[in-house]
C-alpha cells in the first residue's frame, strides 16, 4: 500500500473516530462542560474566596488550568478506551484487521481521535472557565504542547486498557481506581508546597502532577516542579506506551485468537 | 495461477484444541469453490487465518502468489471477506460503513462514493443507505456485508455462510449476484450448510472434517460418485400391499407413499411402466434428499468409521 493510500486509511480512521464522538456529543462534550461548571461554582465561587490566594493568584485562577487538564486527561482516555473496546465488542475492529493497514496507522488513527476529543473538551471547558475567571496565557507554546502531549499519552493509556478489556467493567476499573485518584492528587486543587515534605516526595511519583503543573505554568507562569522534567516525563511515558501498544497490536493480544 | 494456496496449515488453540491438522488446499483463479464441513470441522478457523483474524500455528498461505508471511499487506489487498456473523458498527449508516471500508483500503473518497452507489444499488440497499445498520433486517445485514467486502473490488472473495438464516427469495437473488461477480472474474470461496447452494453455485469442492481435508475435487466428479438416488412417490389411490418390481428396491412408507431406490444406470421409465401394470398411479415424485447431502454424510461416516 503506497503512502497516499496509507494516508487515506489514517484519515478514514480519524474521521470515523471524530464522527463517533460528535454524533454522541450529549455523552462526550456536554457532561464535562456541566461538571466543570459545577467545579467552578463550588470550588471557585463558593469555597475559593474563603481559601484566599494560592501562589499569588485567586483560587479560581489557580484551579482553572488543572480543571482544563483534568478534562483533557479524562476525555482523551475515555474516548479511546470506549471506542476501541466498542469496536472489539461489536467486532467491527475486524474491518481494519482484514484490511492492509499497518498497525501503526490503526494506532495513530485511534490516538488522534482521542486527542481530538480531549482538545475539543479542553476548549469547551476553557470557554466555561472564561465565565468565571480571566484566563491570560503566559506561554502559548507550552500550553498547546502540554495539552497535545498529555492527550496523546492518555489516549495511549486508554488504547492499552481497551486491548486488555474483556468486559465493560474492565474499561471502568482503571479510570475509577487509578486515574481519578491520580488526577485528584495531581495538584489540581492545591500546590504541593502546602504538603509536608514526605507527602511532597510521594506526590512527585505521580506523573499527572507534572502535566498539571506544566500546563499551569503555561497559563499562569507558576509551577511546583521543573518544566523540563515535566516534558521529559511526558515524552518518556509516550514512548513506553507507544511501544507497548504496537507490540500488543502486532501480537494481536485481545483481538486475535 | 492460484487465487489461494494453503500448505500444511495447522492451528492449535490455547486450550489444546487441534483445529487444523496440516491443511493443504489450492483454489484456482476464477473458481467458485465450496468449502464444506460439519460444525467444528475447522472451516471458520481456516477462514479466520486467511483473513488475519486468527493466528496460525504452522503453515504457509499465499493469495495470488503473495505470501502472507512476507507480503501481508499486498496479499490482504486482494482479499475480501464476508464473515459468518454481523461485524459492523450498529451506530453507523450503510453508507458510512461501506465508505469507511473503502477508506481502509486507501480508495479516494470520490471513487468510494461511486462504488458505494454501484454496490448498494446492486444489492438492493440504495434506498436504505442513510439508515443505521442496526435497523436493517437480517437478510439486508448480510447483503450489506457483501457490499462492504466488494468496495475494494477484491480478486478473491471469501463468504462464510453468507445465506444462513436468509429467506429463499433473498437467497436466490444472492446466488444470482454471486454468480455474476464470479463470471466477471472474482474468485469465490464459499462455506455453507446449504448443500444445495454449493451444488448450484460451485465448480470445485473441498470437504473438511476434524481439521483435515477429506475430499478435494470437482463438483461434477463428486456428484458422479453417487450410485443410487432415493425418490418418494405420492400415490393417487391408497395401496396396502408392496408392489414387486424386479431389480428395484421399493418400500411402502404408508398407504399413500412409496419409497424407491434407483441405481444411476437404471432407466426410470421402466419403473413407471411396471407400476402402471400393477395399477398403481403416481401423482407426484420428489428426491428424498439432496444428492450432495447424501454424499457428504456418507463421506463423513466413512471417515469416522
Amino acid at each position: 500500500m503506497g503512502s497516499n493510500r496509507i494516508f487515506i486509511a489514517f484519515l478514514t480512521i480519524l474521521r470515523k473516530e471524530v464522527t463517533r464522538f460528535l454524533r454522541i456529543w450529549g455523552q462526550t462534550i456536554l457532561p464535562p462542560a456541566v461538571s466543570m461548571t459545577l467545579y467552578f461554582i463550588i470550588f471557585g465561587n463558593l469555597i475559593g474566596p474563603r481559601i484566599g490566594s494560592m501562589n499569588g493568584f485567586l483560587y479560581m485562577e489557580f484551579i482553572a488550568p488543572g480543571l482544563i487538564m483534568m478534562s483533557i486527561i479524562n476525555n482523551s482516555y475515555s474516548n479511546v478506551v470506549a471506542s476501541f473496546f466498542g469496536a472489539k465488542f461489536q467486532r467491527h475492529i475486524e474491518e481494519m484487521l482484514i484490511a492492509p493497514i499497518p498497525d501503526s496507522i490503526i494506532l495513530a488513527g485511534y490516538i488522534l481521535g482521542g486527542v481530538a476529543r480531549g482538545l475539543a473538551v479542553g476548549l469547551v471547558v476553557t470557554v466555561v472557565a472564561l465565565f468565571f475567571t480571566e484566563v491570560h496565557i503566559h506561554n502559548y507554546l507550552i500550553v498547546i504542547s502540554v495539552a497535545i502531549l498529555t492527550a496523546v499519552l492518555f489516549s495511549l493509556g486508554g488504547f492499552i486498557n481497551a486491548v486488555f478489556a474483556r468486559t465493560f467493567d474492565d474499561i471502568s476499573i482503571i479510570p475509577t481506581f487509578v486515574l481519578t485518584p491520580l488526577i485528584y492528587l495531581g495538584g489540581i486543587f492545591y500546590s504541593i508546597d502546602m504538603l509536608p515534605s514526605f507527602w511532597q516526595s510521594i506526590s512527585k511519583i505521580n506523573p499527572i502532577l507534572y502535566m498539571v503543573n506544566a500546563f499551569r505554568y503555561g497559563i499562569l507562569g507558576i509551577s511546583d516542579i521543573n518544566i523540563a522534567y515535566a516534558f521529559a516525563i511526558i515524552f518518556l511515558f509516550i514512548i513506553i506506551l507507544t511501544i507497548c501498544a504496537l507490540v500488543l497490536l502486532n501480537k494481536g493480544i485481545g483481538i486475535k485468537s | 495461477m492460484f487465487a489461494l494456496e494453503i500448505n500444511q496449515l495447522q492451528k492449535i488453540y490455547k486450550n489444546n484444541l487441534h483445529a487444523l491438522k496440516g491443511v493443504d488446499l489450492c483454489v484456482k483463479e476464477g473458481d467458485f469453490f465450496a468449502l464444506l464441513g460439519p460444525n467444528g470441522a475447522g472451516k471458520s478457523t481456516l477462514i479466520g487465518i486467511v483473513s488475519s483474524l486468527v493466528r496460525k500455528t504452522h503453515g504457509q498461505i499465499s493469495i495470488f502468489e503473495q505470501n502472507m508471511d512476507t507480503q501481508l499487506n499486498k496479499a490482504k489487498s486482494y482479499l475480501g471477506v464476508v464473515p459468518q456473523e454481523v461485524n459492523f458498527s450498529f451506530w453507523e449508516s450503510c453508507m458510512e460503513i461501506v465508505i469507511n471500508q473503502a477508506g481502509y483500503y486507501g480508495i479516494p473518497r470520490k471513487l468510494a462514493y461511486d462504488r458505494a452507489e454501484k454496490y448498494l444499488t446492486q444489492l438492493g440497499l440504495w434506498e436504505k443507505r442513510n439508515d443505521r445498520s442496526r435497523t436493517l433486517s437480517g437478510g439486508l445485514k448480510r447483503r450489506l456485508m457483501i457490499a462492504r467486502a466488494l468496495m475494494h473490488e477484491p480478486k478473491l472473495l471469501i463468504l462464510d455462510e453468507p445465506t444462513a438464516g436468509v429467506d429463499v427469495e433473498l437467497r436466490r437473488s444472492m446466488w444470482a449476484f454471486l454468480k455474476e461477480i464470479n463470471l466477471m472474474g472474482t474468485t469465490i470461496v464459499l462455506t455453507t450448510h446449504y448443500l444445495e447452494e454449493a451444488e448450484h453455485l460451485c465448480k470445485n469442492i473441498a470437504i473438511i472434517d476434524k481439521g483435515n481435508i477429506i475430499e478435494d475435487t470437482s463438483m461434477k466428479y463428486l456428484l458422479s460418485k453417487i450410485g443410487t438416488q432415493t425418490y418418494l412417490m405420492d400415490l393417487k389411490i391408497p395401496c396396502n400391499e408392496l408392489p414387486k418390481i424386479q431389480n428395484i428396491n421399493l418400500r411402502l412408507l404408508d398407504s399413500m407413499t412409496l419409497e424407491v431406490d434407483i441405481p444411476k444406470e437404471q432407466n426410470i421409465n421402466e419403473l413407471f411402466v411396471q407400476l402402471n401394470h400393477q395399477n398403481i398411479d403416481i401423482c407426484s415424485i420428489r428426491n428424498k434428499s439432496n444428492r450432495l447431502e447424501e454424499l457428504f454424510i456418507n463421506l463423513l461416516n466413512n471417515k469416522n468409521n
